[in-house]
């Protein structure tokens, strides 16, 4: 799975937990590094062959971000891969990004173990 | 039903309750009982001393807030220019005393709003000022030599304090009366909170260039904001905080005195910016620690004389952090509490954060009740009414040695491996911070630290009401950016360009250019792009 940090927003605390997390739940993580555009997103999680894109989003930008993400993974044909979003997120628009397709948002106080729970369901799936 | 769960309980937790040492949020170790034996090395003169004297563990100034209460600085920006513009002027008129710009990310990036990374993050965290035409709204209606600006601003606060400069100069006020403080604090960049531009030594060199002007010909102004904010956000101990913080500022005296300046010509203008997290009689200990370091550090290690450069002065703001998104009502009970270690451990500024923040940008409501919280504390508490309140207790002035003795041990290792810019090039802070972090994240999830209302107490929320910044106000943006790069003088705004960067090839001082294309409105994001030209960029290392 990909771990990544798109937009301009720097504060990388929670993916970087997040990524080391599940790498300890025997997971295969890539984690990205800061300030990737969607495009190089979805470059590298169909390079890897990803299950899984997480993104940890906290500027306000979670919108557009999975917006576009999603309309990349549409155009590639990459139907499997699931999005998650992590951050600080409105609970007022979590239902809009799961009708543009999110799998699952996690709002902060989600423990890592919610969060290893519901990739592992995806994991099992595929 | 209740019964069972008690004895459970009981059964269950009390044995590896026991087993467990009291800790501090840190981790650090705490007794059960202090007693005067714990602080019998302290020496009251040279170690604690009264407030207003060396080494100004109890406070830098005689008479604390009897003399003058902290200033109420409330960091605000969000949307347009003339967004935020309203919601200064809000805040002044309801008893706000300084105002503290919050950009958003493209500034802090130094991009344009149009460039592709700028996607959905316009006007989002903070206002957008994306050349000196954007300044000049921001400002309208205040006086620029009656408020004091607070900007948080780093990899391009060069041009942002040039932006600053000239709107003073076209309210007929000179630079020499401008007061406000610049964060430019780049070293905690590339160990917290990643907005860096350039790599860690021309952009060193930046700040240098920015601290030669500032000293020569605008007295009033705080170079830099030294924050230990970002590095506790980013999961650090207190100690690190403390640690970093202070080595950082180090760093900043050093490079400056090896450029030739004179120690005491700068150092009274650099003040600190720390975190108030949730456990209490640490940060009050960490604050306390801060200032007796800083002291000694001062006149020891750098023979700095006069009494301002040993002094030191710092803001406070609570901890972002510790904000729930969960009973998002408790964090006012939380704020309240961090906003008191702040004052207790003698804070010379403070801003309160709003409840809704780990869920969106506060909303008016919100930011008026995190003020309110500060006013109380003012004005109903007492506690402003003596300094340094809990000095001589026992239990505080042993954490505030032992969070010294921790802090000091971390400067030996970074003086070993040659300086903190090396360090950071090594990621020595880097690591440190991302191991407590997780320690932390381990400890909340085996419940050895429970956070009310998230790992216990836990219930259903309803929804609270939310800020929500329009998607139009990137439209809009962008257009009047484009609007200006067609209206101003291109041939002069492209020759402005070209002087920065043939002078950021040579060695003269960055700022004069940096005004000048400032003034030709060229924008934040040509300007960096010129830079960029010359030293490159930073790319970190992706480790986890």
């Amino acid at each position: 799975m990909i771990i990544a940090k798109p937009g301009l927003d720097g504060h990388d605390r929670g993916a970087k937990v997040i990524a080391r997390a599940l790498r300890d739940a025997g997971m295969e993580v890539i984690y990205t590094g800061l300030r990737q555009s969607p495009e190089q997103i979805v470059a590298a999680a169909a390079q890897e062959d990803a299950d899984v894109i997480g993104l940890s989003i906290l500027s306000g930008a979670h919108l557009p971000i999975c917006r576009r993400v999603l309309e990349l993974i549409g155009e590639r044909g990459m139907e499997g891969v699931e999005l998650f979003v992590g951050g600080i997120i409105p609970t007022q628009d979590i239902p809009e990004l799961k009708a543009l397709g999110v799998a699952d948002v996690f709002l902060p106080g989600a423990s890592t173990r919610d969060v290893i729970a519901a990739l592992e369901g995806v994991a099992t799936r595929t | 039903m209740k019964k069972v769960v008690l004895e459970e309980t009981e059964t269950d937790l009390r044995p590896a309750a026991s087993a467990r040492p009291v800790t501090t949020i840190s981790g650090r170790p705490i007794e059960p009982l202090y007693r005067p034996e714990d602080v019998a090395d302290v020496d009251y003169e040279r170690d604690i001393g009264n407030p207003g004297q060396f080494p100004y563990t109890r406070g830098i100034h005689e008479t604390m807030y009897r003399g003058r209460l902290w200033t109420m600085r409330q960091f605000a920006g969000f949307g347009t220019a003339r967004q935020t513009n309203e919601r200064f002027r809000y805040l002044l008129e309801h008893g706000g005393s300084g105002l503290s710009v919050a950009f958003d990310l493209p500034t802090l990036m130094g991009r344009d709003p149009d460039h592709p990374l700028s996607l959905g993050e316009v006007g989002k965290c903070g206002v957008a000022v994306s050349s000196l035409e954007d300044m000049e709204v921001l400002f309208e209606g205040i006086p620029l030599d009656q408020a004091t600006t607070s900007m948080t601003i780093n990899s391009p606060a060069a041009m942002l304090l040039a932006f600053y400069i000239l709107v003073g100069e076209k309210q007929g006020v000179p630079e020499e009366a401008l007061a406000g403080t610049i964060q430019n604090d780049i070293l905690k960049e590339f160990i917290a909170q990643k907005e860096y531009i350039y790599p860690p030594r021309p952009s060193m060199r930046i700040i240098v260039d920015m601290i030669r002007y500032c000293t020569e010909r605008m007295p009033r102004w705080n170079t830099i904001s030294i924050s230990g904010y970002h590095i506790r956000e980013a999961g650090s101990t207190a100690a690190q905080e403390l640690a970093f913080t202070l080595r950082d500022g180090i760093e900043y005296v050093q490079w400056c005195v090896d450029a030739g300046m004179d120690v005491d010509s700068f150092a009274p203008r650099l003040s600190f910016f720390f975190n108030s997290h949730s456990d209490f009689f640490e940060e009050v200990a960490k604050y306390r620690a801060a200032r007796r370091i800083w002291a000694r550090t001062m006149r020891d290690r750098f023979g700095a004389k006069n009494p301002r450069s040993w002094m030191l002065r710092f803001h406070t703001q609570t901890a972002g952090v510790s904000l729930t998104a969960q009973q998002p009502y408790n964090n006012v009970v939380r704020t309240a509490l961090q906003a008191l270690a702040g004052v207790l451990g003698g804070t010379q500024s403070l801003h309160t954060n709003s409840l809704d923040e780990a869920l969106a940008l506060p909303t008016e409501e919100a930011v008026t009740i995190a003020l309110r919280t500060q006013q109380v504390i003012a004005h109903e508490s007492g506690v402003a009414a003596t300094a340094d309140p809990l000095g001589g207790s026992w239990f505080v002035e042993k954490l505030t040695d032992d969070i010294e003795a921790e802090a000091l041990d971390y400067f030996r290792r970074i003086d070993a491996l040659g300086g903190m810019v090396t360090a950071v090039e090594r990621g020595f802070p880097q690591r440190e911070i991302q191991e407590a972090a997780f320690r932390f994240q381990q400890a909340v999830e085996r419940k050895e630290r429970v956070i009310v209302g998230v790992n216990d107490y836990v219930m259903e929320d309803k929804p609270i009401p939310i800020l929500y910044i329009d998607e139009a106000v990137e439209k809009g943006h962008v257009e009047s950016v484009t609007a200006l790069r067609k209206r101003r003088d291109n041939g002069r705004a492209r020759e402005a360009l070209e002087d920065l960067k043939s002078a950021a090839r040579g060695t003269a001082n960055l700022m004069p250019p940096i005004i000048e294309a400032s003034r030709a409105y060229a924008t934040l994001g040509e300007m960096c792009d010129a830079l960029r030209e010359v030293f490159g960029e930073y790319e970190e290392p992706p480790v986890f």
